[in-house]
């Protein structure tokens, strides 16, 4: 099959971008989507041009390092699945196929279709922790978390930090990553002391990087690879609502000797 | 930082704004759906109503300044979350697809400025009374009943007959149906009173109150439209052509003279 | 010569981790703040690491080549990691785990590590389990657990199939706390392109930004590589298209013995090649084998689909070779069968390497409800890179590189033969000898980061002043730092004809031809050879496009294939001087037969492989000694205090 893709190019921040058709040659609809961008990108160095840069690591669905929006919708046109894991055969002979990068305020683009998201980490070094030192921690097995408990922290741990959310929520907000990461350790009863410091820092720091606020459409939860459900943003919502109004904790006098 | 700036400078904080005032607006839309319905009743009951409710500043006063507190901050809320969302996006996507977003909530901004124009016109039409925005052409607080009450079942029916009225309510209910549809379930979305059990619950019961709302709402203006309040129309006209025949003042360019006023209006 | 003191303590086997820790040196808790530690990489090993030392109170830099510290391949592991937490009161213990290991890895590994392993995998769990790491619960509430790997006791925790992506976010929590807390400063897109020697001594690495192309300097006390496997050396692997060596290598080429290169883990059971193209294998969870059934045709060609082929004109391989483990047969044992098979003609698919797994007969068995809800995950998986439906047609597979048990030598205290260079995780070679055993990779990796290093590096770190400390001016720097940007010019000037994919893509089909499943001397040597050359055009021919200046995946990709081939050629050089075959390593001259008398007293089958203890039991741990040059060998003897050598039975 062949296909012809239409590919944002952008050499990097500081310039401007155009999209840039490139006809395919003969591929085999066995082909991963970033199998067939590597073919291209074979072509392209062979004639001494600069390959399309696109993110991609474990080309298995769980590294969260591929992005693409591809023909409008981030990670391709399956469900639950990353865009590594989307195949040529999803498409039809003589398709054009429109790949952007992810576009939002707080992921800038580095080049071509590589965007930085570091806005993620920044969100996760705020509070997206339990405080525990390598050897303080009682027997695992001295901490009972019934089962549905564990399971629905699991729902929300499977976040694999890749940005889809991002990138199809019209508003270009973050707040199912972020609901994901409070969620996960907000039902675990390990995560109950920090409980409220965290959801507040972690929605502080994700206003701070410049993401947008949450219209409700649902969008972000479609185009999840791991079809995390926005019920975790509602449960964020409640956190936050909750740690505003206990307030910060009362500064403590100062360490006794 | 204190507690409501805190809530004000961030993106959860704002969407609580809206969900409360959201909340508080829903309440009122349903209150106000029921007295209007009373129409239903008969002149008598209606104009009972309006006259307790016109009667009683106690109760009026802070509803009303209640309600524009709300819809100022719904909307101050709304607009600022807006200006946000649109910095958040610098560059646009080259196609753009809906992931399963319904039109609804993709249109809130929209839905709700069209409601707030037709809020501002519906305030001008039935509660300040304006005659040039009627149709008309005389101030629809003129409308007595004999012993004096304002004759609101008379108004609704006579505002409700120029169809461009009606048009443009049906149009604005409709609107406001969507808005709720999508808004009451984001309500409790975002005070987080939800979850895997209610969600979906929480969705198809506020689909489904915000239908009955359009049902109730667009009632009154099909009614009117298909003859409802015609009769009592008619006996308002007798009455005032015989008050105006044993009275006659200032032969006024239609049936009603401005000047027979003496109760004033906006109690 | 190198020298290679294993510093492993003495005393009883068990008492050796326990001992160790009193006799080392420690730093006062005042003067741990003066000492700066890089770490290079984030995965399991680098990312526990960081974040253990910075609470320990030592000024840490991490860099990962990632665009964030928690995109490491550990997170791909799927099935669990092991613990001797005896949770099941099955007769598990410290001994048994240290002892399964040991056996895995066929008496290749060093007994008194394998034993610290098992001691501290018990602390993992608590450790991870603390920081809200989701393992699978009972209904109680306790944790549950599942066996694995051919294990007999129940010893593996897991969550969903994404044990090792919840283990990393959780290693990954604890180092962003660090970061926030200013305890671990974070470099990432930053590839470590040199390790800087000064005096002898590991002193600090030369980093290229990947985003702006910026070559830095960074200085420490001590340096540790946590920087994985090298599997990609065969360019088609389940390992993650960015995993690489060039850390190790580099740190190799400054010095550092390479251990036992030769020994990689194949994995039976991967979805197959289907084209030229391909970039990526897929693994599927060996626990497939416990329902499904393994055969190829008995006819060659056979081109029927499976569905014509009759019952009797199937060969079930595995249960013919192998009775008392049929399709259970560890797994270098069902990588090799599949590659006979294959080899033999009988292979299935477009390319005839593949086999078929069938769960027709479970379905009839179990149901196809039963079936869905043990691997409806996998079975998707199957259907969505297949796009065929492994209920009604059977799956095919087919062996693909997993895992590298060789790696940089270091000795009791994770430090390399260049003293203040520590090794951590998949990068050392130290805890699984010649055969990796299922669910003990991540333990091993999180062992060294949380447990092992933090309780060794003060023993180093206590000789060293950090006010001593070397600035980055030093000679030692400006050379590294000028050799590198020297081999990026080369590379971006030379504008030949091949892309350094088509090198890469190359070097595997040598490697996976001549140093894969199946070794001989005559391939090695030709394979030798080969790479060799491949490497002279390299020099002459490589074309990498763009500027160093920038974003340049094209030139990443370049240094990065020049490291896999010289490593490639040293990976054939070790498996052509073990005249035996362990584990892993299999050559084709060292086999059981059945005229040996362990074939007979049946505990082997023909074709099993022969271990040579006699002159074998050793660590090949390799000295580089300048470009062209055949590289030294040093032996590290190893010296079981406690355990036999016996042969490796599973029947």
């Amino acid at each position: 099959m062949k296909v012809r893709l239409k590919v944002w190019r952008q050499k990097n921040s500081g310039t401007a971008g155009a999209f840039q058709t490139y006809e395919t040659p003969d591929l085999n609809p066995n082909m991963s989507f970033l199998e067939m961008l590597d073919v291209i990108n074979e072509q392209l160095a062979g004639r001494g041009e600069e390959p399309i840069a696109f993110d991609h690591d474990c080309r298995e669905g769980i590294c969260g390092t591929c992005s693409l929006v591809i023909d409008g919708k981030p990670h391709g046109p399956h469900h639950g699945i990353a865009t590594c894991q989307t195949y040529m055969r999803s498409f039809k002979e003589g398709d054009e196929i429109v790949v952007e990068p992810f576009r939002a305020r707080a992921f800038p683009l580095i080049k071509d279709l590589v965007v930085s998201r570091k806005a993620f980490d920044t969100i996760m070094q705020a509070g997206g922790f339990i405080t525990v030192r390598a050897g303080s921690p009682p027997d695992a097995n001295a901490i009972l978390v019934p089962k549905e408990d564990s399971d629905l922290a699991m729902d929300a741990a499977q976040c694999i930090g890749c940005g889809a959310c991002v990138a199809a929520c019209r508003n270009a907000s973050a707040m199912l990553f972020v609901a994901a990461k409070v969620s996960h350790l907000g039902l675990l009863p390990q995560g109950q002391p920090e409980r409220h410091a965290r959801v507040k820092n972690m929605v502080e720091a994700m206003d701070a990087a410049g993401f947008g606020n949450c219209s409700v459409t649902g969008a972000c939860e479609a185009v999840c690879p791991k079809s995390i459900s926005i019920d975790f943003i509602a449960r964020m919502n409640r956190d936050y609502a909750v740690a505003l109004l206990k307030g910060d904790a009362k500064e403590s006098a100062s360490g006794a000797g | 930082m204190n507690l409501l700036q805190r809530v004000w400078r961030s993106s959860l904080g704002k969407k609580y704004v809206m969900a409360l005032t959201g909340a508080a607006l829903f309440l009122f839309v349903v209150g106000h759906l029921v007295g209007n319905l009373q129409v239903f009743l008969g002149p008598e009951a209606i104009n009972r109503y309006g006259h307790f409710l016109k009667t009683t500043p106690e109760i009026l006063w802070p509803a009303r300044i209640g309600l524009l507190t709300c819809v100022g901050l719904h909307i101050f809320a709304a607009m600022a979350l807006v200006a946000q969302n649109r910095v958040a996006r610098p560059v646009a996507y080259a196609k753009v697809g809906a992931h399963g977003a319904t039109i609804a909530s993709r249109t809130m901004i929209w839905s709700g400025l069209i409601i707030l124009s037709f809020i501002i016109y519906h305030l001008l039409h039935y509660t300040l009374t304006l005659p040039s925005v009627n149709g008309y052409g005389f101030d629809f607080s003129t409308l007595r009943e004999e012993e004096g009450r304002h004759d609101i079942f008379a108004m609704i029916v006579m505002g409700f007959q120029k169809w461009p009225v009606s048009v443009f309510y049906l149009i604005a209910v409709g609107l406001l149906c969507t808005h709720l549809g999508h808004g009451v379930g984001s309500m409790f979305q975002s005070l987080g009173f939800k979850n895997h059990v209610w969600g979906p619950r929480i969705g198809g019961l506020a689909r489904t109150v915000s239908v009955v709302l359009f049902l109730g709402y667009a009632s009154i203006p099909v009614a009117v439209l298909s003859g409802f309040g015609g009769g009592h129309l008619s006996e308002v006209r007798a009455r005032i052509a015989k008050r105006v025949s044993e009275h006659p003042v200032v032969p006024g360019r239609i049936e009603v003279s401005h000047g027979t006023n003496t109760t004033g209006k906006g109690k | 010569m190198a020298t290679l003191n294993s510093n492993i303590p003495s005393g009883p086997l068990t008492a050796k981790w326990t001992k160790h820790r009193f006799e080392s040196k420690l730093v006062n808790p005042a003067s741990k703040r003066k000492y700066k530690v890089i770490v290079i990489g984030a995965g399991l090993a680098g990312a526990s690491a960081s974040a253990t030392l910075a609470d320990l109170g030592y000024q840490v830099e991490n860099f990962v080549f990632h665009d964030s510290p928690r995109r490491a391949h550990s997170i791909a592991a799927q099935g669990g990691i092991n613990a001797a937490k005896n949770y099941q009161n099955d007769g598990d213990s410290v001994h048994r785990l240290f002892y399964d290991t040991i056996k895995g890895g066929d008496f290749r590994a060093r007994e008194a590590n394998v034993h610290r392993l098992a001691e501290v995998s018990v602390q993992i769990i608590d450790q991870c389990a603390a920081q809200g790491v989701p393992f699978a619960r009972e209904y109680g509430g306790l944790l549950d657990n599942r066996s694995f790997g051919g294990a007999q006791v129940s010893r593996t925790f897991y969550a969903r199939g994404q044990t090792g992506q919840q283990l990393l976010v959780g290693a990954y929590s604890a180092l962003s706390r660090q970061i926030g807390l200013g305890g671990v400063k974070s470099y990432t897109h930053a590839e470590m392109l040199d390790l800087v020697v000064v005096d002898g001594h590991a002193k600090g690495v030369i980093v290229r930004n990947l985003q702006t192309g910026e070559i830095t300097r960074h200085g420490a006390d001590a340096i540790v590589l946590a920087t994985g496997g090298y599997g990609n050396v065969f360019n088609l692997s389940t390992y993650a298209r960015g995993s690489n060596a060039t850390a190790i290598w580099r740190a190799y080429r400054r010095g550092a013995c390479l251990a036992n290169p030769c020994y990689t883990q194949i994995h039976p059971t991967c979805i197959p090649v289907s084209g030229d193209y391909q970039s990526k294998l897929t693994l599927m969870s060996e626990s497939l084998r416990n329902d499904g059934r393994i055969w190829v045709p008995k006819k060659q060609a056979d081109r029927r689909q499976p569905h014509e082929i009759p019952e009797d004109e199937r060969d079930y391989y595995l249960e013919r070779m192998y009775r008392a483990f049929g399709n259970l047969a560890p797994r270098d044992i069902a990588s090799r069968a599949a590659k006979q098979v294959c080899d033999e003609g009988r292979g299935v698919g477009d390319t005839g390497l593949g086999v078929y797994l069938d769960f027709s007969e479970s379905i009839q068995r179990l149901g196809e409800e039963k079936v869905r809800e043990r691997y409806g995950n996998l079975f998707s998986i199957y259907q969505e890179i297949t796009a065929e439906d492994a209920y009604k047609t059977p799956m095919r597979i087919y062996p693909a590189v997993h895992y590298t048990m060789g790696g940089l030598w270091v000795d009791y205290n994770l430090m390399s033969n260049i003293p203040g260079l520590f090794v951590l995780g998949e990068a050392n070679f130290s805890d699984h000898g010649a055969n990796r055993l299922g669910a003990s990779a991540l333990m091993q990796g999180l062992a060294d980061g949380y447990f092992v290093l933090p309780g060794t590096l003060s023993n180093y770190l206590a000789t060293q002043k950090p006010e001593n400390r070397v600035k980055t001016e030093h000679a030692a720097f400006r050379e590294a730092d000028a050799s590198v940007r020297q081999s990026l010019k080369r590379m971006l000037e030379r504008k030949g004809k091949r892309t350094p994919a088509s090198f890469h893509k190359e070097l595997g089909k040598i490697l996976w031809d001549q140093c894969g499943m199946a070794r001989n001397k005559a391939g090695l040597e030709k394979a030798i050879q080969k790479t060799a050359a491949l490497r002279e055009e390299y020099d002459e021919n490589i074309n990498v496009t763009g500027d160093g200046g920038e974003w340049n995946q094209a030139l990443e990709q370049a240094g990065r294939v020049a490291d896999f081939i010289e490593l490639g050629e040293l990976m054939c050089r070790d498996a052509l001087h073990r005249e035996e075959s362990c584990g892993g390593h299999f050559r084709e001259e060292y086999q059981y037969t059945a005229a040996d008398p362990e074939t007979q007293q049946g505990l082997v089958n023909p074709g099993d492989v022969r271990r040579d203890d006699e002159r074998f039991a050793y660590v090949a741990a390799w000295e580089y000694s300048g470009t062209k040059q055949a590289p030294t060998l040093n032996k590290e003897p190893l010296v079981y205090e406690e355990v036999h050598m016996t042969t490796r039975s599973y029947k």
